[in-house]
């Protein structure tokens, strides 16, 4: 775009001079003719004027595209704080074997999850408890609601308004991992935070 | 076959005169188990052979006799005309003489009676008619003849009706009723299927692609109730067997409602409801759809998997007050909360699952025991309780209308499966050889009427 519209206005200068010339060089009366020369004058000053006009409009162009730009990067800037403030969101807890306590090492995404809740007050979330396969499928139903409870309680009791928090229980039905092994396990035993709604350009909490 | 008509010969003269006088009147005698020999025969086309191989499997599968496979199959009955007197000499000694006998007049008593056989199995055809023949060995005359007029093999109900004729011939035999006529539901990758207590004629019964848990027989065994996963809820539903005409429980689909169980008399619904406040236990008439009641108030513990007694006047389910999840037992309004089954408490592992047997004496559970689940069974009267499973992990039990057969998953042969195992005998048999199956229910005995396609 910017090397098209280069052209265009250096072909047109071309012009400019070329027309210029020939003007100046048409008469042949040796004599200078005072209009003529005003003429000459004139359409010097007017190619001045045009080229001054191009190069100012070349200016404001590149301004343009520059604040676009800056614009543009801002922008991306701005969703790329609001994807990381997102996965902070959707950073999972995890809980020990038949337990829905929250463990301390959890308390930190919590804890940025409450700062998110707090910067975006539109923003809902729901909260799905999850357990893994060793425990009875029906029991596991209300551990996985014990879970969501515990993570939600957390959330109110900083401060969070409990309307804004959806719960659901899983039970063992959505495995995160599939194995059967204590790896396997120690991921699927956890809470899972979704947004419900009010997710677009979520603001970084300060 | 000289050795093997001598031996008979011998033994014959042992037992014959003492069984004749033990037998009288014994319907049933636990551990010993009657000799029932299923007749070889052929004839009466594929069909029959059929039905005869599907009543054979169904009195195995009862677990009541001691199934007598004859070798050679039709040459042991051939052989009876060398041997045609010693039966006709037991029948005149017996005082019995009945035209049914006499039309059967080749059957060798003597020699199955010889071969430990009580009772033999004939079926046969006349007509439009299978004819399940029961013969009394030691009576040397024929105890009864079942008829039935079958659908053709290629009838959705003709299994069914086939295991009816094999629950009257144990009706016949023993004065109990078996459990051949019976199906059990249970789920499969997030649906809802169907089987014959016999493994055969799995069938999708789920009616939607959601994800379904705790399917649950209503006492009719014309309608089943579930749970279904949707939009973050639990739902319960429930369904008119063979057909996909479905109602949403009242009040359900507010939160996540889950393990339903039909009151005895089929007015009421007895489920498990997580909330906020953690689970509890809630009643539902579903006769009206109406007056929902919450059964109880668990505040910081949980109260779930409910049971009713086959009398409708308790219900047994799990509750989490001792901290980990217990087998415990109420009225059916919510009143006496109990312990039910006993436990060492910081010792016992969680237990779940319960279902209260048929005949009321037994609540079958699973409980962790090293880690791993097994079968337990609380004797209801003494409120002990014993440990029925010992390999691999067993879990979900569910009764057969029999109170004596349990449903089961297991992971014994690897991954889990649906098996059955016999409690009298102790005798375990796969159900469904196919991975995932799990949350079994089994049916009540399934009447004419209860399976009739509208």
């Amino acid at each position: 775009m910017k090397s098209v519209s280069l052209l265009l206005v250096l072909g047109l200068s071309v012009a400019t001079v070329a027309t210029s010339c020939g003007g100046k060089k048409a008469p042949e009366n040796p004599v200078p003719n005072v209009d003529s020369a005003a003429a000459a004058d004139r359409a010097r000053q007017d190619s001045i004027a045009a080229a001054q006009a191009e190069a100012d409009r070349l200016a404001r162009e590149e301004q343009e595209r520059l604040a676009r730009q800056r614009e543009a990067d801002s922008l991306a800037a701005l969703s790329r704080g609001a994807e990381e403030v997102r996965n902070m969101l959707a950073t999972m807890i995890h809980f020990d074997l038949d337990k829905s306590n929250i463990r301390s090492d959890d308390m930190g995404a919590l804890d940025q999850k409450v700062a998110i809740l707090q910067a975006n007050p539109d923003l809902r979330i729901r909260v799905g408890g999850h357990c893994d396969e060793r425990g009875s499928d029906e029991y596991n139903l209300a551990l996985g609601n014990r879970r969501a409870q515990a993570a939600k309680q957390y959330l109110v009791a900083h401060g969070i308004d409990a309307s804004r928090i959806e719960t659901q229980s899983w039970g063992e039905e959505r495995p995160l991992v599939d194995g059967h092994d204590e790896t396997a396990w120690s991921q699927n035993r956890r809470a899972e935070f979704e947004v419900t709604s009010g997710g677009d350009n979520l603001r970084r909490p300060s | 076959m000289t050795p093997l008509l001598l031996a008979v010969l011998l033994v014959m003269q042992d037992t014959s005169a003492i069984d004749r006088g033990v037998r009288i009147g014994i319907i049933y005698r636990p551990g010993v188990r009657p000799g029932l020999v299923a007749l070889p025969r052929s004839g009466g086309g594929a069909g029959l052979d059929s039905v005869r191989a599907i009543i054979a499997r169904d009195l195995d599968y009862s677990d009541r006799f001691e199934i007598i496979t004859l070798p050679g199959g039709d040459s042991i009955r051939l052989s009876s005309s060398t041997t045609g007197t010693p039966a006709r000499g037991s029948t005149s000694r017996n005082g019995t003489s009945r035209p049914s006998s006499a039309a059967n007049s080749a059957l060798n008593y003597p020699l199955y009676q010889a071969l430990g056989a009580d009772f033999a199995l004939d079926v046969t055809r006349a007509g439009d008619t299978t004819l399940a023949t029961l013969h009394d060995i030691a009576a040397a005359s024929v105890r009864r003849t079942v008829r039935a007029t079958l659908p053709p093999p290629t009838s959705p109900d003709f299994r069914l009706a086939v295991h009816r004729l094999g629950d009257q011939v144990v009706q016949a035999a023993l004065g109990v009723t078996g459990i051949a006529a019976t199906r059990v539901l249970f789920v499969r990758e997030g649906k809802v299927y169907q089987i014959d207590q016999d493994g055969a004629d799995q069938k999708l019964v789920s009616s939607t692609n959601r994800q379904a848990m705790s399917p649950a027989w209503a006492a009719d065994g014309r309608h089943f109730a579930y749970m279904e996963f949707q939009a973050g809820k639990g739902w319960l539903y429930f369904q008119e067997m063979g057909t996909d005409k479905r109602t949403a429980v009242s009040t359900t689909g507010t939160a996540l409602d889950f393990t339903p169980a039909f009151s005895p008399d089929q007015q009421t619904m007895v489920f498990s409801r997580a909330t906020e406040e953690g689970t509890d236990l809630y009643s539902i008439n579903i006769k009206n759809n109406c007056c929902l009641r919450r059964l109880t108030v668990g505040r910081f513990s949980d109260n779930l998997s409910p049971t009713f007694s086959p009398d409708g006047q308790r219900i047994a389910f799990v509750s989490t007050r001792p901290g980990l999840p217990q087998v415990y037992v109420m009225a059916a309004d919510g009143t006496d909360q109990q312990l039910f089954a006993p436990f060492d408490y910081g010792v016992t592992g969680s237990s779940n699952a319960p279902e209260w047997s048929p005949d009321g004496q037994s609540v079958a559970f699973h409980r962790d025991v090293a880690g791993t689940l097994q079968v337990f069974v609380l004797d209801v009267r003494t409120r002990t309780v014993r440990q029925l499973t010992s390999v691999g992990r067993n879990e979900d039990p569910t009764w057969a209308p029999d109170s004596r057969h349990l449903a089961f998953v297991s992971d014994r042969s690897g991954y889990r499966q649906l098996w059955i195992i016999d409690l009298d005998t102790g005798r375990i048999r796969p159900l469904l050889q196919q991975s995932g199956a799990r949350l079994p229910a089994w049916s009540p005995r399934l009447s004419e009427a209860s399976t009739t396609t509208p």
